[in-house]
């Protein structure tokens, strides 16, 4: 079995009115899975920054939790990849911004960017809140890829240590496949018969992919999947805000080219409207 | 192999319907073909050699089902034009690029080119194109012919048009105008008169034939010259082999010039959405519920139009009212429409000198009333109780098609309709960041009945309304949808419009579509059409009852029903009824029912065929649910339209020993020998001693009634009397079989 444990867990931070639930989050987060968190702050060490996180951190009340300030300045997407690379972090936390008017949340530029260029797993949460709501639902991505195998064990990893206990699998089968044109009830039902075809082919794969993971970590958690036509990226993102998934984890992306800004596909979809917090496994 | 045989036999059996009605389809489709292509400054001829070409070409090649094909009346405004600029065989070349650019469309795969069209600019400029015909045409059916600049002027001197009429120096316009007059009270009076044997024969060939024997009378009785003006008469009718050797010559010189190419897009622009629009609208009137091939048919009426065009006749289009009419006179297929070209080119053998004895002002009447129906006050007022801002939208479009022309016109309606979301969400980000995202989702629901789910995000206008539609295209219709707009924070009226006509596909199929999540969107109208935004409305309500439903509320409780004057827009029950196979409902209303709905009696408003052929009836009706299965039967009054239909293909049920009932009334059935066996001694006896109703029986329920208008007071105690002496014999039958 092979999943990233999160030992290592990083946070960048900045003295916003947001920091105190983004510390919070980040605290109760590491003791989950045991690990030990470093807030990054792009800026001049001071002692007062150090005592206002001392508090925050003391509030929460996560007393066994070791943590660390890192202090450091300079251009914060550098600043922060540097010190993902030099701390052996596994795991980095990006807080995104509420959309104003709606419910919606976004990402800003500096996590955009982040996102794209981190070597470890990321972690964007789009409601950090100073009390914790649990996480009871997670979709996960079954990508025809070699890395879904990777990111379906880890999504087991990390159901366990957040105490979820429902999983969907959501086998995105792209609308392309469907060589037949719908025109009228003949090609509507040939259509039709390809795309349980499909589905059965992708139903078989995923549940290959489950059969490699051990009966123990399955246990408590109810599996299902979900086969779903329509665009990569987008629609998982959409299916994942109508069952109110708690937690949607995806493949990183392969490589984001600069044409990719203009025709978004897979993850650019989930960056420009969270659906919720969504954690992309590396 | 065996499926196949047994669809040749189905179409040998059908055979005999689809002629009947591509004949019926013929008598209409004559005088409206020679009609439109006066209308648009084309020879008569060229009408009829357009509905031939296209009858012949698209039955073969085609994709649906039950169209008629031949020149349309959307096409009336843009030919008029080009013939003005191109000169007329300039326009021939014009409508044979057209067709090589629709056969492309619809290699393109373009079938969803209308959806991106608002309904109320489509709206607007529909009754833009029926000014203008009304406009040109009033003038010639009143025998004032004139030639004015613009399509407007046309409208504005209509008023001294009519002042004139009384006072024409000359007698033969006097009488021009008489018989123009007489052949539109003709198209105004036909519908509401309902009798058997004047509805044989469609409104426009009554013009026809009427027209006809005037002449005659004159000619061979009165022996004096026919009345009207010569130079109101229809002219120049060419004989099937003047047809032949004067093919007209295209003329493609100005293919280089701006001025061709706007008239071939506008003539293929309107030509699609004619078409196009027609297709969806016949779908829906197919009684075996069958999908039509839209890029198919656009490949057909594409090349249709091509061969059209080298012989000299008009676009090619789908047309609503004659296919309405295919399908109420029983169509099933594409023959039909391949009987109509025949039919069309028989009569022009056979009659084309006749044809000439048709005053010019009666044809225009039928072009008229066709404009007057495009452009009438009951689609504004429809448009305007759906919103306000919709009928900001129609009447954009309205005005600019009539005084700048018809892409600027409908260019103006989308933007119009475009400014108008952006004002009402007071957000442009909306639209603009949203529009290009696959905001469509759907998936099978693994858990339950395996519903479909499909779910809309951000915002459902026109603009995007082709993802929605792809989606629930590739949905079986015999399938449950559910349509989640929860997460749209704005829903247009063409988005609720188009959903609704799904709903209904889906409905007459035995699917069924749900649409959820408006709940909390706000409306500035109570119309079910209406467009949404999330705000909270304010519900409204009326108890303003008239003197009919009080006293119905009386009758209720004297025979301890309930009563319930709302209208009831879930018209499922009758569905499943032959009777309505072919007919729209639009609603029911004044409801008496007993408590658990299985005995109703309701009003009723339906609707037969579409555009210039629609009929609207409202009517009372009693419905019985039983609760065991009965054999499906309709039982009506033996007359001369039934032994009509019974050549076309049904088969009137003897009934042993009760030669009287078989003789006095008409009964059809799926299972002829179930059928026999039902109708016992007691049944038979109660219908024979029992006054006259239409009996229908759907296997589970049954449906009675008599008129074809709402039935008064009396009437509906003495029907409510009948449906329960009837449901006791019913009742006792099965107690006895069972």
């Amino acid at each position: 079995m092979s999943y990233t444990s999160f030992k290592n867990i990083a946070i960048g931070i900045a003295f916003s009115p947001t920091l105190e639930a983004n510390v919070s989050e980040a605290a109760r987060f590491s003791c989950m899975f045991g690990a030990k968190l470093s807030l990054i702050h792009v800026g001049k060490r001071s002692d007062e920054k150090i005592n206002i996180i001392d508090e925050y951190i003391g509030n929460c009340g996560e007393s066994q939790l070791s943590y660390e300030i890192i202090f450091k300045e300079g251009e914060p997407v550098e600043v922060i990849l540097e010190t993902v690379k030099k701390y052996n972090i596994d795991l980095l936390l990006l807080g995104a911004l509420k959309q104003e008017k709606f419910v919606k949340f976004y990402l800003g530029s500096i996590a955009r960017k982040l996102t794209r260029k981190a070597t470890c797993s990321v972690l964007m949460m789009t409601n950090p809140s100073i009390i914790r709501k649990p996480c009871k639902h997670m979709v996960v991505n079954g990508l025809k890829d070699e890395h879904t195998e990777h990111t379906i064990e880890t999504a087991f990893y990390v159901a366990h240590s957040l105490g979820s206990n429902q999983l969907t699998i959501v086998e995105e089968i792209e609308q392309e496949k469907i060589s037949i044109k719908i025109d009228d009830d003949q090609s509507l039902r040939k259509a039709n018969l390809l795309k349980e075809k499909l589905k059965r082919q992708e139903e078989s794969r995923v549940q290959g992919i489950l059969s490699h993971i051990p009966s123990e970590d399955k246990k408590d958690i109810q599996v299902t999947t979900q086969p779903i036509f329509g665009q990569r990226g987008y629609s998982i993102g959409h299916y994942a805000q109508i069952v109110r998934a708690d937690l949607l984890v995806m493949n990183a992306p392969k490589k984001s080219s600069f044409l990719d800004r203009f025709f978004p596909h897979d993850l650019e979809h989930i960056l420009n409207e969270l659906p919720t917090d969504v954690l992309i496994v590396r | 192999m065996t499926k196949k045989k047994t669809d040749v036999r189905g179409f040998f059996k059908s055979l005999p319907k689809n002629i009947f009605s591509g004949f019926v389809v013929s008598l209409i489709a004559l005088p409206l073909g020679l009609g439109l292509a006066m209308a648009s400054d084309a020879p008569p001829i060229a009408g009829v050699i357009a509905a031939v070409v296209g009858g012949v070409l698209v039955s073969i090649l085609g994709g649906s089902h039950v169209t008629i094909s031949g020149p349309g009346n959307g096409l009336v405004g843009v030919i008029l034009v080009a013939v003005a600029t191109l000169g007329l065989n300039g326009t021939y070349a014009a409508i044979i690029c057209s067709g090589v650019l629709l056969t492309i469309l619809g290699f393109l795969r373009m079938g969803k080119l209308a959806d991106f069209f608002p309904s109320s600019a489509i709206q607007g400029m529909l009754a833009a194109i029926g000014l203008i015909i009304l406009g040109k045409q009033f003038h010639i059916m009143m025998g004032n012919e004139m030639k004015l600049p613009g399509s407007i002027d046309y409208l504005i001197a209509i008023p001294s048009t009519i002042i004139g009429a009384f006072s024409y120096d000359h007698a033969g316009f006097t009488y021009a105008a008489v018989a123009g007059v007489l052949a539109l009270a003709i198209m105004v009076f036909y519908p509401k008169i309902r009798n058997k044997y004047f509805h044989l024969v469609p409104a426009p060939m009554w013009i026809v034939l009427i027209s006809i024997g005037v002449s005659y009378f004159y000619e061979l009785v009165l022996q004096q010259p026919h009345p009207v003006d010569p130079r109101y008469m229809i002219s120049n009718i060419p004989t099937g082999n003047q047809i032949i050797s004067d093919i007209p010559r295209p003329n493609f010189e100005l293919i280089n010039s701006i001025g061709f190419w706007g008239s071939v897009l506008a003539i293929t622009l309107i030509a699609s959405i004619e078409s196009l629009l027609s297709i969806k609208a016949v779908d829906q009137l197919d009684p075996e519920k069958r999908r039509s091939n839209v890029n198919r048919d656009l490949k057909a009426l594409g090349l249709a139009t091509i061969g059209s065009g080298f012989l000299g006749g008009l676009n090619v289009v789908t047309v609503i009212a004659r296919s309405s009419v295919n399908v109420n006179n029983g169509g099933s297929n594409r023959s039909s429409n391949f009987a109509h070209a025949t039919f069309l080119v028989i009569f022009i053998l056979l009659f084309s000198t006749q044809l000439t004895r048709i005053p010019l002002p009666a044809l225009m009447a039928i072009l008229v009333y066709t404009g007057y129906k495009l452009a009438s006050p009951g689609n504004i007022a429809k448009i305007f109780k759906i919103g306000k801002e919709q009928l900001i939208i129609f009447f954009t479009t309205l005005f600019v098609t009539l005084f700048v022309g018809l892409i600027s016109g409908i260019l103006a309606g989308v933007l119009m309709t475009f400014v108008i979301h952006v004002i009402l969400n007071k957000d442009l980000e909306l639209f603009i960041k949203n529009w290009r995202k696959p905001n469509v989702l759907m998936f099978k629901e693994k858990k339950g009945n395996q519903h479909y789910y499909i779910n809309v995000k951000h915002f459902c206008t026109f603009l995007n309304f082709y993802r929605l539609k792809e989606k629930l295209n590739a949905i079986p219709e015999t399938e449950d949808v559910v349509v989640d707009l929860s997460l749209c924070e704005f829903v247009d009226h063409t988005v609720m419009e188009n959903l609704s006509a799904y709903q209904d596909v889906f409905h007459k199929r035995g699917g069924h579509l749900e649409i959820i999540g408006l709940d909390l969107h706000g409306t500035d109208s109570e119309h079910p059409f209406a467009l949404r935004r999330l705000i909270p409305g304010i519900p409204f309500l009326t108890d303003n009852l008239t003197k009919r439903q009080t006293t119905l509320k009386e009758i209720a409780q004297d025979y301890s029903l309930q009563y319930e004057a709302d209208v009831k827009e879930n018209t499922e029950v009758l569905d499943g009824f032959r009777y309505f196979q072919t007919k729209k409902i639009v609603k029911i209303y004044n409801r008496l029912f007993n408590v658990d709905d299985s005995f109703s009696v309701f009003d009723i408003h339906y609707s037969e065929g579409e555009f210039i052929a629609k009929e609207d009836v409202r009517t009372t009706m009693l419905h019985i649910k039983l609760e065991h299965s009965i054999p499906e039967f309709t039982l009506d009054r033996d007359g001369f339209m039934e032994r009509l239909y019974a050549i076309a293909g049904y088969d009137d049920i003897p009934i042993d020993n009760h030669s009287d009932f078989t003789k006095r009334f008409y009964l059809l059935g799926k299972n002829p020998y179930r059928v026999q066996e039902y109708f016992n001694d007691d049944l038979v006896k109660f219908f024979e001693c029992n006054s006259y109703y239409h009996v229908e029986s759907d296997g589970v329920s049954l449906l009675i009634f008599r008129t074809q208008r709402t039935s008064g007071v009396k009437e509906i105690k003495k029907l409510i009397d009948f449906g329960n002496r009837l449901r006791k014999i019913v009742v006792k039958e099965a107690l006895v079989a069972y």
